[in-house]
């Protein structure tokens, strides 16, 4: 620490004293790494570590007392209830993405037109499904759910429709975790969206509209390709949030009816804590691995080129 | 807005039609304002069911006759009940005690590894930057069953303190990779100016880069809360008894676990736990979407 004071005085005396700019060169990023080291703590203890530790913990028998090695994951594979979690995973995250990634989309293009005071009240007013902890308002709608007073059932039937047994049947069920998950996520497009909407020069769109250029003209030509960045980022990124979900459908169907609506969190945690095989258990999570990994793969790369493009 | 459109538009077509162009932006305005009106009906009927149950006795909930939209004998005694019970104050206290922990934890970690990542640089800095983002995307689904294995081997199973290191596997990621950016974008000149005039590292860190960077901290410290006050699956899966879990996971287990729900109980525990995120976004919105928007989209 005696170089301490060397070190504030930068380029003029090391300039002077190659010896003394080289050692200057080696505490900077002495520093530099110190300061990173809690960082690297909690990422390889918490992390890395854990990931790892799943993998070897998967290839153990559920006294976690022998080595089977793959038996965990083909025994998985060749149950029906399983496979029912992977195709309701998958249902699951590319209907939800989907839809809020449409209805994210119309949203910007409405608040779009909004003038700018009257955006920030709207913004807020959508964005509430957002703010408040999942937990919290999935409950909210098990309420609305309810098979015996149903908020929602109350009103169909007041225009003398059939009550639906939201949470009872089979496809009700697989419709309202996805309608929850909806309502959730949109608001996240929405503020993605519209800030990549506005980013996108003006220009374009009075030069377009001197071409003659409609509305959808102008929505394929010029917006998309603005926005094809954001688009992509924003669909992988919720793809990956999406499919890892685990408080929606542990609330409101806790997998049922018959398993149908299982995914593969709320599947690893049945049968990984509440039935305590802990080896399965994280064998089912790490099912959901090489997909994030192909996900963020993309996400990655689109966010270097995103980068590049703001050099 | 219309006359500056007009404007740009050739004088030959703004000449020919230009009511036309005001009333399209008319409709187009109105319009925009109706399909809003039908979303925010929607967005807010979870909410807003919420409330008119919360506010119902638990006669007019469990007699399950009339509308659920209205509440015809309100009262407040939910809520009055909930903050005189012991359990209920004890699930506050645990999410303040665990939310303040790792937004502190979380600050003073990011800050200083963002610092050192976007502007000191050391051997391998670039592929450690490119890594935290990945941490980011590693979903808490994937690491709950190792790391229950980890915190029964440690012996912390059932214990709120337990759940801030864990947090950390979920905010940190997140709040390193939005000052990144934040510190990035500062110009080079301030920080030559400053070793120029003898200033240490630190005393840089602190004197210029945070206050600088302030809107970037205030977006990461929302964030860190967002997660510390939300975060459902961990204390789920690792806290048992009523004295030592969270709001989150509180309301859903404790709550529920009498014969009967009670459900005006249950909207208004809810509504409490979601408060205080909801008065930070309130005032701090715009802020968090910055730092948002920022980190997803740039560097």
């Amino acid at each position: 620490m005696a170089d301490g004071a060397t070190l504030p005085i930068g380029v003029p005396i090391a300039a002077r004293r190659p010896g003394g700019m080289q050692r200057f060169m080696r505490q900077r990023s002495t520093i530099a790494f110190a300061m990173c080291v809690p960082l690297l703590a909690v990422v390889i203890s918490l992390v890395v570590y854990p990931a790892i530790y799943a993998i070897y913990l998967s290839m153990l028998n559920k006294k976690m007392t022998r080595f089977v090695g793959l038996d965990n994951f083909s025994f998985l594979l060749g149950r029906p209830t399983f496979q029912m979690v992977i195709f309701q995973s998958v249902l699951f995250a590319v209907s939800a993405v989907i839809l809020k990634a449409l209805l994210g989309f119309v949203l910007a293009h409405l608040m779009q037109n909004i003038p700018g005071r009257q955006q920030r009240l709207w913004r807020g007013l959508l964005l509430v499904p957002w703010v408040i902890p999942l937990a919290m308002s999935t409950l909210g709608w098990w309420w609305l759910f309810d098979p015996s007073y149903s908020a929602f059932n109350w009103v169909l039937n007041a225009f003398g429709g059939p009550s639906i047994p939201w949470l009872g049947a089979t496809w009700w069920a697989r419709f309202s975790v996805i309608l929850v998950n909806v309502w959730y996520g949109t608001p996240f497009f929405l503020i993605m969206y519209l800030a990549a909407l506005k980013s996108v020069p003006e220009q374009l769109y009075e030069a377009a509209s001197i071409d003659g250029a409609g509305f959808w003209q102008k929505l394929w030509h010029v917006t998309l390709p603005m926005m094809r960045n954001v688009i992509s980022i924003t669909v992988l990124f919720s793809l990956i949030i999406t499919f890892a979900n685990f408080d929606i459908v542990r609330i409101l169907t806790n997998g049922g009816p018959q398993d149908q609506t299982h995914l593969f969190a709320t599947y690893s945690f049945q049968v990984g804590i509440q039935s305590g095989d802990i080896p399965l258990g994280a064998a089912v999570s790490l099912f959901m691995l090489p997909i994030l990994a192909v996900f963020a793969y993309f996400v990655l790369r689109g966010v270097n080129e995103r980068s590049k493009e703001a050099m | 807005m219309s006359t500056t459109t007009l404007a740009g538009v050739p004088g030959v077509r703004a000449a020919r039609r230009p009511g036309r162009l005001a009333r399209d932006r008319k409709w187009a305005l109105w319009g925009s304002y109706a399909a809003l009106s039908v979303f925010v009906v929607f967005f807010l009927i979870p909410p807003f069911h919420m409330l008119v149950t919360s506010f119902k006795g638990s006669a007019e909930v469990s007699s399950m006759v009339g509308n659920p939209w209205l509440v015809t004998h309100p009262t407040l005694a939910n809520y009055i009940e909930l903050l005189q019970a012991p359990n209920f104050r004890r699930f506050f206290w645990n999410s303040i005690k665990v939310t303040s922990s790792v937004v502190v934890v979380t600050m003073c970690i990011s800050v200083l590894a963002a610092f050192s990542l976007a502007r000191m640089k050391f051997w391998g800095s670039s592929v450690l930057a490119t890594g935290i983002f990945l941490t980011y995307l590693v979903p808490e689904s994937l690491l709950f069953i190792p790391l229950f294995q980890i915190v029964s081997a440690l012996g912390l199973t059932n214990n709120a303190w337990a759940m801030v290191p864990l947090y950390l596997t979920l905010s940190v990621p997140f709040c390193t990779w939005i000052m990144i950016g934040y510190f990035a974008s500062i110009p080079k000149e301030l920080d030559e100016a400053a070793l120029i005039d003898g200033a240490s590292w630190m005393q840089m860190l602190f004197r210029i880069f945070i206050p600088v960077a302030m809107p970037g901290i205030i977006a990461a410290t929302i964030f860190a809360f967002t997660v510390g006050w939300g975060t459902f699956l961990y204390p789920m899966a690792y806290l048992y008894s009523s004295d030592q879990m969270v709001l989150t996971v509180g309301i859903v287990s404790d709550l529920i676990r009498a014969d009967v729900f009670q459900w005006g109980k249950i909207m208004a525990g809810s509504l409490m736990a979601a408060a205080p995120p909801v008065i930070i976004y309130a005032f701090l919105m715009d802020y968090y979407i910055a730092g948002l928007t920022a980190g997803a989209t740039k560097g």
